[in-house]
């Protein structure tokens, strides 16, 4: 049995408002992924990231304590555990993922810096100040809390005098370019994912990778931004045959993230059904959002190799000019 | 069934004017797409609000939180109901007034 929606919603609201993320992780994690690019710190352009992809490995232990806890008599106690929490970041304590498993979601904003410089893109970061967007508090529901922290966090883009942001994962996209300028009167930034900056400006790499992958495209990408077209540019540049699963474009599937934070079972289910459509046109995925990767892979097993499009995209730029071995 | 009717139901749960479950023709095609399979989201639980029958939709917590709000159902939506809005809105309805999650 899953723990209260009711606990679990007030826990991550109260972080939230009182520690400014859902799940607060130590700040030397969350800038990790800037180690080795010497990025200035903000600009007039910067890559943001809403520390989403930090987030997952946090997520992912928070998400099996809480399945641990559903089963055992401690579940009933969980109303003490939102009290406590108003004082102490219980996250803090029960979330310790290792180097190697943060490493993983470290190294998908580092592509990306490093792609958007291949592409000649001048962009900063604001390292410690890119705060999480506040995505999940939104799809909750929690309004009032989240419409706070919109406000906190535009606060620091004007701080720093920021004027265009990229960003990288589909849910920040949409909250700081569809959500905040319905909360924020005079919210005036030009947001736009590195998709669809590396597409518009013609990003071609240096090689081109043989072989097919099946393309899962993001129900937030797709449907609430309109992002279809960039992702199947860039992969076509880097010489992929980009197949097309059942349910693909703007009529994708889920992978069954959202679900995960209440409801553990019901969104590995429809990984499970997603990867079978995926696995039915090729051997290999491509994802471009942090939730659609870790609720895939955790699906994949040994069946199907999922790999964020970043991965893909940058290979394609390292090593001698012309065709690939093959190797994808 | 029985069921005490609240008139205002609608009016308290969507505040934003583009909350619309009413104008739902209950097609069923929302049901035929959701990659979950929920029966009763969302078609059956808008139709409680707009009837104001709040005892409904409360029994209905566990559906309406574990929408994933993929908008599948709503870009095939022939009505125009702004499915994914109104489940936000509903979520937001019982945060406050079953949860009592404070908003500050």
């Amino acid at each position: 049995m899953p723990l209260a929606a009711s606990d679990t919603i007030a826990i991550l609201a109260d972080n939230l408002r009182l520690r400014k993320s859902v799940l607060p992780i130590p700040a030397a994690n969350a800038i990790r992924w800037t180690e080795g690019l010497h990025l200035p710190r903000g600009g007039d352009t910067v890559l943001y990231t809403g520390q989403m992809y930090q987030l997952i490995p946090y997520i992912e232990q928070l998400v099996a304590a809480e399945e641990r806890l559903g089963d055992s008599f401690l579940a009933g106690f969980t109303g003490f555990g939102r009290q406590v929490n108003r004082v102490l970041n219980l996250a803090g304590f029960m979330a310790h993922p290792s180097s190697a498993e943060r490493s993983v979601y470290d190294r998908i904003p580092h592509n990306v810096a490093l792609l958007l410089r291949r592409a000649g893109v001048d962009f900063g970061s604001l390292f410690e100040d890119d705060l999480y967007s506040g995505a999940l508090i939104y799809d909750l529901g929690v309004d009032e809390v989240l419409a706070a922290h919109a406000r906190t966090v535009y606060a620091v883009f004007q701080k720093y005098e920021v004027k265009e942001v990229i960003t990288i994962d589909p849910h920040t996209t949409n909250m700081l370019r569809s959500v905040y300028p319905t909360l924020i009167p005079g919210y005036d930034l030009r947001v736009r994912s590195y998709l669809e900056v590396l597409a518009e400006r013609g990003f071609g790499p240096t090689r081109r990778l043989a072989g097919e992958v099946a393309i899962h495209d993001s129900c937030v990408f797709a449907r609430y931004e309109g992002v279809v077209d960039a992702p199947r540019q860039l992969l076509d540049k880097a010489g992929l045959t980009v197949r097309e699963p059942a349910h693909s474009g703007t009529m994708t599937w889920c992978c069954g993230g959202p679900a995960e934070s209440l409801f553990p079972k019901r969104a590995a289910e429809q990984a499970a059904r997603r990867v079978g459509e995926l696995r039915a046109v090729a051997g290999r995925a491509v994802t471009m959002c942090p939730l659609c990767f870790v609720n895939l892979e955790k699906a994949a097993e040994d069946v199907i190799a999922i790999e964020d499009i970043s991965d893909y995209l940058l290979r394609a730029c390292e090593g001698p000019e012309g065709e690939s071995d093959g190797q994808l | 069934m029985s069921a005490t009717l609240q008139p205002d139901l609608a009016e308290r749960v969507g505040m934003d004017p583009s909350f619309n479950p009413s104008a739902c023709m209950n097609c069923g095609i929302c049901t035929a797409v959701c990659p979950l399979g929920l029966r009763h989201l969302p078609r059956e639980v808008f139709a409680y609000v707009v009837l104001g029958m709040e005892g409904e939709v409360l029994q209905h917590q566990e559906e309406v939180f574990s929408c994933l709000l993929c908008k599948l159902c709503e870009v095939s939506c022939p009505a125009g109901v702004h499915i994914t809005e109104n489940v936000r809105a509903l979520r937001h309805y019982f945060d406050r007034n079953v949860f009592h999650i404070e908003g500050r």
